[in-house]
């Protein structure tokens, strides 16, 4: 278990430095450079912490990056490789998850959550709000009697 | 032997703790004033054991004792002293240890500073408190000893991970930690609160100074953790929705929401049963954000599954604590209610707006964080929630937060005048759209939209909240003399939440363009060769290799150029630290307000090039100048008067001298 956690502690603290894409692998083409590396953005590296492929040096996402260059450069759009590599490696690839049954609750989640939280917040606005908007009960004669006399005493005009 | 002493020291702390978990509530319960008052002694005493503990085990690190496997396998006998000395809490067991000194250090202090608290609700706070240390006290005994000798111990130590050896990283833990531990004393506070059954003004402001402390701390953990994330890993990113920072965040959230309900509390008397849930919710995400990075579940459930004991300690002090204290509110809260009425347009309504809308945040953030985990639970296989998920359910959230930001300070206690208060915002307004047009003007076409945005929010924040100043001065409109007697009079929390507000607005400037304006390019360089990175000129110089105290290094050179016009001299380096054959990277930085020139220097080819990462990253200064007027905000209000009086206690009112 120590070892282990080390291991954990190692890969939560440190996810790699430096490297991420190296000048040898990027294309030719910018335009084409430019929709790899948007891409790449949004797939994981398999067996880093939360990085993707862009930004680790792992030699696993090294591989993939060059692989994602060659479905581009073969005339795959963004989704037919994005596609290929989800044959391949799984939804697990993605950084941003697809919407399908398995994820309903992640991608409607905040939806509700918003709505529900907003309804409780209005709700209890109007329950607090409901007396505020008629005014208060004027002062009885008494009320009004104990008032003056306090002012007076403090030489304040009634 | 110091180290068995220390051991020994942290065993009896536990005693300690217990102790004053038991007999103080059993004397609150009683009314038995000596047994309420055994909390106070109870709680230095449980300092000064920890305290001892701690010193132990820092001592081992300083003098190099690799019979202790924590030391072995943490130090190494080469290490400069000030990373022996962070190198305690750079590891796991270490770090609980940290947790546990600066949980008694706060209980200490509640001890101390409490004295004209009401001593039941003093002695209740600390119990719950000591309840918490018997908790962790027992988990770093049972599962994560720091104290274990080797049999035979090793020559030299394994080093301290190098990415560590920095002291960004040296000083974010620390800071964590007192964010996550300072919610404990909210948390106490609440659940001293249920048990007693009453919540007043007096509370909240006790309540609240502790909550701003931790808010403060946490705010600088998060910064420094994001600092050194933009620095050390050699490519200038600063915040990346993972797990470990969605742990740390959703406290500050929480947190966030509870430092504004209090206000409420404290002003106006309402608000009080949710008050206390966000206190027990602030807390809970704390230990939730321990539980995440502790137990290796987030690497996987698998590693988890296969050596359970710490995972499921942690796990179970989760249950009963948050199990525990909901419970308790779901039959105490009742007892609690009640309060003030106030119109939807009002302070209060602002405020209990940032309420609804940071704990949607909150909720968001731990569904996002938590739901490849149950996916994985229940079978659904692997799935990867990453920051596209966060960026399109957590930012949208945060536009109404900010609008109304602005706009919550302008209204009324009880009823605001919403007209009025969006009259005085008209300069804020129109400040906005022109801010949104120049950020069109500034972008490519795919991210105008959010450029607009971004200024167009940081805009609107930042002059509405300097109107809000503006109008407590009653600048330009009062004589100038009036309007300084004004500024000098403004209290401490006025300051506070302006600076903060300010500082937020500043932040989202940050973010704005260190997203959307950047400029990289990834080369290989000879030397003498110069790459254009927007309007600047970076010349490859020279690359020399050289040794430090434990790595051996390689440095480049370069020489930016602005117009012809030298601007700056960037060194980055390449280290690779000789105990464990890690190399990490140096970047070097040259920042300025408009934005930072970063040069990252990599490997060499065959050909005498070198690969080189080279960017222009606009307004990242902001990031960390925004994030010190946050932490500046909230010192600021912890500086007010009121809490240093504390709030006047109801005395009973005489027979026949009933109030007016």
């Amino acid at each position: 278990m120590r070892k282990l956690s080390i291991a954990v502690l190692a890969l939560l603290l440190a996810a790699a430095p430096a490297a991420a894409v190296e000048p040898d692998e990027m294309l030719a083409d910018p335009v084409l450079e430019q929709r790899a590396q948007e891409l790449g953005k949004e797939l994981r590296c398999l067996v880093c912490q939360n990085q993707s492929i862009e930004e680790s040096n792992a030699e696993l996402a090294r591989d993939l990056r060059i692989l994602l260059r060659q479905r581009l450069v073969a005339g795959d759009s963004d989704e037919e490789a994005k596609a290929w590599l989800v044959d391949r490696y799984g939804d697990y690839v993605l950084l941003n998850p697809p919407f399908k049954p398995a994820t309903y609750v992640l991608w409607l989640g905040p939806l509700a959550l918003a709505g529900i939280a907003g309804t409780a917040g209005v709700a209890y606005l109007r329950r607090r709000g409901r007396s505020v908007a008629e005014p208060p009960p004027p002062l009885s004669a008494a009320e009004q009697a104990r008032l003056d006399a306090w002012r007076a005493q403090r030489g304040e005009p009634t | 032997m110091i180290v068995e002493l220390g051991h020994y020291a942290l065993v009896l702390a536990l005693f300690v703790a217990l102790f004053q978990a038991v007999v103080p509530l059993v004397g609150a319960g009683r009314g038995d004033l000596r047994w309420m008052n055994a909390a106070g002694p109870a709680a230095l005493v449980q300092f000064l054991l920890v305290g001892a503990s701690y010193a132990a085990l820092t001592w081992a690190y300083v003098v190099s004792d690799f019979s202790v496997l924590n030391v072995a396998e943490n130090s190494h006998s080469t290490k400069p002293l000030f990373y022996k000395i962070s190198g305690v809490w750079a590891n796991h067991e270490g770090s609980l240890l940290l947790w546990v000194l600066i949980l008694a250090a706060f209980g200490w202090a509640v001890a101390a500073f409490g004295r004209n608290l009401r001593t039941g609700l003093r002695a209740r706070v600390l119990a719950v408190q000591a309840m918490i240390a018997v908790g962790f006290a027992a988990f770093i005994l049972f599962t994560s000893n720091p104290f274990l000798r080797v049999g035979r111990p090793p020559l030299d130590g394994n080093d301290l991970n190098p990415l560590l050896q920095d002291i960004g990283l040296v000083l974010h833990p620390p800071f964590l930690y007192l964010g996550y531990v300072g919610f404990s004393i909210a948390f106490s506070f609440a659940i001293a609160a249920l048990l007693e059954g009453r919540v007043d003004a007096a509370w909240a402001r006790w309540v609240r100074p502790w909550t701003l402390a931790a808010w403060v701390f946490l705010t600088a953990g998060i910064a420094l953790g994001s600092w050194w994330a933009y620095y050390e890993l050699g490519w200038g990113g600063w915040w990346y929705w993972d797990p470990v920072e969605n742990a740390s965040f959703m406290p500050w959230l929480a947190g966030t929401a509870l430092l504004h309900s209090a206000i409420v509390v404290e002003k106006r008397e309402t608000l009080k049963s949710w008050t206390i849930l966000l206190a027990i919710v602030a807390f809970s995400l704390s230990l939730l954000g321990t539980f995440l990075v502790r137990s290796g579940v987030l690497t996987s459930v698998h590693a988890f599954a296969t050596d359970p004991t710490r995972g499921t300690f942690i796990l179970l002090l989760l249950v009963a604590t948050v199990g525990g204290s909901l419970t308790l509110f779901a039959r105490r809260a009742q007892a609690v209610s009640g309060g003030g009425l106030f119109a939807p347009v009002s302070r209060e309504g602002g405020l209990v707006l940032n309420n609804v809308i940071m704990s949607a945040a909150a909720a968001t953030v731990l569904l996002g964080t938590l739901y490849p985990l149950f996916v994985d639970v229940f079978g659904g296989g692997k799935i990867s929630v990453g920051p596209p998920f966060f960026n399109a359910s957590f930012l949208p959230m945060m536009v109404p937060l900010v609008l109304v930001m602005a706009l919550g300070p302008l209204l009324a206690w009880k009823r605001g005048d919403l007209s009025g208060a969006l009259q005085r915002l008209t300069v804020a307004g129109v400040t906005a759209l022109i801010a949104a047009f120049v950020g069109i003007w500034l972008s490519a076409d795919a991210d105008a939209a959010w450029a607009a945005l971004g200024l167009g929010l940081a805009a609107w924040l930042g002059v509405g909240t300097l109107t809000d100043l503006a109008e407590r001065v009653r600048l330009f409109r009062a004589p100038p003399a009036e309007t300084l007697r004004r500024l000098a009079r403004l209290p401490g929390g006025t300051w506070g939440m302006a600076t903060a507000h300010f500082g937020l607005a500043v932040v989202i400037l940050g973010i704005t363009g260190a997203s959307l304006w950047q400029v990289e390019k990834i080369e290989t360089m000879r030397i003498g060769e110069s790459v254009a990175v927007a309007d600047y000129r970076f010349t490859l110089d020279a690359v020399r290799d050289g040794t430090g105290p434990n790595y051996t290094t390689t440095q480049a050179t370069f020489t930016v150029t602005r117009d012809g016009a030298a601007v700056a001299v960037l060194e980055p380096e390449k280290r690779v630290y000789t105990v464990r054959g890690q190399p990490t990277s140096e970047a070097a930085i040259q920042s300025s307000l408009v934005g930072d020139l970063y040069a990252v220097i990599g490997d060499p080819d065959e050909k005498g090039g070198w690969t080189v990462r080279l960017y222009w990253k606009p307004l990242v200064g902001m990031l960390w100048l925004g994030s010190v007027l946050l932490g500046l905000g909230g010192l600021l209000s912890l500086a007010d008067r009121r809490f240093r009086i504390g709030a006047p206690v109801r005395t009973a009112v005489p027979a026949g001298a009933r109030r007016v």
